[in-house]
């Protein structure tokens, strides 16, 4: 996303005073980048013989990667499901606002849509960096319309889908052109899923098992065709079972490619999921933990009702459900916020922040800064 | 020679640490005029590092005018290893404090030709006007930088094997695994820390005591390289209890006498100053923080106000923190009493 020249002649910054995360761990390290990438310092010292040109005092606080939401349906009154004239405004608008959750980089995901909609809105929603004008855009993440009746959660019946014989086809014809899109969820057990798997994945476009009643047989067989991501771990998928763990068990199953990592997104919103099964997931595989917000349009707006796509959400508190049932339907839990219920589900070693984000940058930018910290 | 012994490694550090920096606040470096230091790496120089690296962030002591040349760096190891010395060095030292990167030299063991990156370290050396004080180690086996026993006492910058006890010791850094310790190293020569104006050896640690013995109290072997610097105008060896073991009860009592007689003449002349001039100028009390040049006779000036800081946090071993303050008065009142309970621990 970033191009390399005249690297060598940009600014170098150091962030002073600083924790960071390293192997693991948070140590008492300055970071330094330039040209909004991240030096090593011991090369820059020994080889190029150079010093920092800027300092910035970060008054003992904790640096962390930007956060990046796979998840995020709208926000902010912005439905990304709607087929609105102006979608690239309304995408513009949640990544600009998603700043101040610490989020710099995010996936804009679509929920079960008729066709029409996906080709209006698929091809406005490009790839972007992100910058000062808000948090960088990675590709379009298409949750639905292939996916289980039965757990189909907060989506449309009307517009659920299943691959016909020619498979790869349909879903081409559903979506139109795939340039923008880089995660599909899709349920394994539909027929004709795993040449449809292996067509995205041969494309370079991340395939994921959600909303789903796959046991855990289906979803090995997803993984060894390319599946590499599971949404919303535990949410609309059948429950853990001692005898057929389902789309769960691939947390610990030993019957995956060798060396293939499974990422599993969880919502840490304190709703979707019980701090118990959040710990779970987190001791059995910690390594494919992906906190995801699956936030709707009402995030940063207040109860009610709202939409999300073609239903309505009513909205109380930090739960969002669909309009009359207790189906659960997104959340409205901020990044930082799923963040922080994260950190204290799963006792992590906890240091003097608390994790209240201050300051946003991209590409060692300024982005964003808390109110408190504006001097 | 004079030999410094402190009674823990702490102190030993603390005292290093400050020799080294009023060395280079005394030399009042500046853009024509580079302080040059030789600089050793392992356990020991840890604690003299962190001290410089505290002195540096109080705002007493600057590395922009100083010109730092290592002894030695493992051949073969690369340059980001995470026990290579550049990465020792960078980790420890470098990385806190304000020096020029153009001027710390540490030699290049991934060099194509390694005697001519020797050779090429030499002439850096020599342009720098050559070494005003080379801190170094001793090892084990006795020897200063990586010059192994039977190392010629004028030999120069050079491609050593490391002997056994030098792998065996290092083997602690690799995870204990001989095989991963290198073989190799490029090391400055006996001769080459020799030229330096001044040299400091830091030796702490019982297990370094029979070497601190074969080095200054038997006599002048290339079997013990650190033996060498007896021949030296101007060597300090500082040292722990721990590492005296091995020596004469006779021989640490002179050294041990030495300082108590340095820390007499350095308070009565201060007290004669102090009365005559009203300077604000403070004495310290502890036997670490006594900077006289026995040998030239001159009153090393650890005078300077910057110092003033320094001294008096050390002071509050004998002095309460109430008495911290840049008022004459106070000063002077404050260098009275801990003369008085210096003189009172002296004369029980």
């Amino acid at each position: 996303m970033r191009g390399g020249q005249g690297a060598a002649e940009a600014r170098v910054l150091q962030f002073t005073n600083c924790r960071i995360l390293r192997g693991g761990k948070l140590l008492r390290e300055d970071l330094w980048v330039r040209g909004g990438r991240i030096l090593d310092p011991e090369k820059l010292f020994f080889e190029e013989r150079r010093v920092a040109d800027e300092r910035r005092d970060c008054g003992g606080r904790i640096l962390a990667p930007g956060f990046i939401d796979v998840q995020i349906n709208g926000g902010f009154g912005v439905d990304f499901s709607q087929a609105t004239e102006d979608v690239g405004s309304g995408v513009a608008l949640v990544a600009r606002r998603i700043l101040s959750h610490g989020v710099t980089s995010f996936c804009p995901t679509l929920v079960t849509s008729p066709p029409e909609v996906y080709h209006k809105v698929v091809p406005q929603i490009p790839v972007k960096s992100g910058g000062p004008h808000g948090a960088g855009v990675l590709g379009l993440h298409l949750e639905g319309p292939f996916i289980s009746r039965e757990k189909r959660g907060a989506h449309p019946e009307a517009h659920l889908r299943s691959f016909e014989a020619n498979a790869f086809q349909d879903l081409l014809a559903t979506y139109g052109p795939l340039d923008n899109v880089r995660i599909v969820t899709l349920a394994p057990e539909l027929g004709h899923s795993h040449e449809v798997i292996r067509e995205l994945t041969t494309r370079g476009i991340c395939v994921s098992l959600g909303h789903s009643v796959a046991d855990l047989r289906a979803a090995e067989d997803a993984v060894w065709s390319g599946a590499t991501f599971i949404t919303h771990l535990f949410n609309a998928m059948l429950p853990f079972h001692h005898r057929d763990p389902g789309i769960v068990g691939l947390l610990t199953s030993d019957r995956l490619p060798a060396g293939r990592c499974i990422f599993y997104g969880m919502i840490a919103d304190g709703t979707h999921t019980n701090p118990a099964a959040l710990r779970i997931a987190h001791r059995a595989h910690p390594q494919g933990l992906v906190l995801v917000t699956d936030a709707i349009p009402a995030l940063g707006l207040g109860n009610g009702r709202h939409t999300l796509g073609q239903q309505e959400v009513e909205v109380d508190g930090l739960t969002a459900y669909v309009a009359g049932t207790k189906t659960l339907s997104g959340s409205i839990a901020p990044m930082d916020v799923c963040v922080r219920h994260f950190l204290q589900a799963t006792d992590f070693v906890v240091l003097d922040d608390s994790l209240h984000v201050q300051a946003t940058y991209i590409s060692g930018e300024l982005v964003w800064q808390a109110e408190a910290a504006r001097q | 020679m004079r030999l410094v012994i402190l009674d823990n490694y702490d102190l030993a550090s603390e005292w290093a640490a400050k020799y080294i920096c009023n060395r280079i606040i005394q030399f009042k470096p500046g853009q024509d005029r580079y302080f040059t230091l030789g600089l050793p790496t392992g356990s020991t120089p840890l604690g003299c590092y962190k001290k410089l690296i505290e002195y540096h962030k109080n705002g007493h002591l600057s590395f922009k005018y100083v010109k730092t040349f290592n002894m030695d760096e493992y051949v073969g190891l690369p340059r980001n290893h995470p026990e290579s010395y550049h990465s020792y060095m960078w980790n420890n030292f470098f990385k806190h404090i304000d020096i020029d990167p153009n001027n710390a030299h540490i030699l290049d063991g991934n060099a194509a030709d390694l005697q001519a990156e020797c050779d090429a370290f030499e002439k850096k050396i020599k342009e720098a006007g050559g070494i005003d004080l080379f801190v170094g180690g001793i090892g084990p086996d006795g020897h200063i930088a990586f010059n192994e026993p039977g190392s010629s006492l004028v030999s120069r910058t050079r491609l050593k094997t490391l002997a056994m006890d030098t792998i065996l010791a290092n083997a602690k850094y690799f995870d204990g695994d001989l095989s991963k310790v290198p073989t190799m190293a490029l090391t400055v020569g006996v001769g080459t820390v020799m030229d330096a104006r001044e040299v400091m050896i830091l030796i702490t640690g019982a297990h370094k005591a029979f070497a601190l013995y074969k080095a200054i109290e038997e006599g002048v072997n290339h079997m013990w390289t650190v033996s060498a610097f007896q021949q030296h105008p101007r060597t300090i060896f500082v040292c722990d209890e721990d590492a005296t073991l091995e020596l004469r009860v006779k021989t640490v009592k002179y050294f041990k006498g030495c300082q108590t007689w340095h820390n007499l003449t350095l308070i009565f002349t201060n007290l004669i100053l102090l009365l005559i001039t009203r300077s604000t100028v403070v004495m310290t009390l502890m036997p670490m923080e006594i900077f006289m040049d026995l040998e030239n006779n001159k009153l090393v000036s650890s005078l300077s106000l910057p110092l003033l800081f320094h001294q008096r946090r050390s002071c509050h071993q004998v002095m309460q923190d109430n008495f911290f303050s840049q008022h004459p008065t106070q000063i002077i009142i404050h260098n009275l009493l801990t003369l008085t309970v210096l003189m009172k621990s002296l004369l029980c």
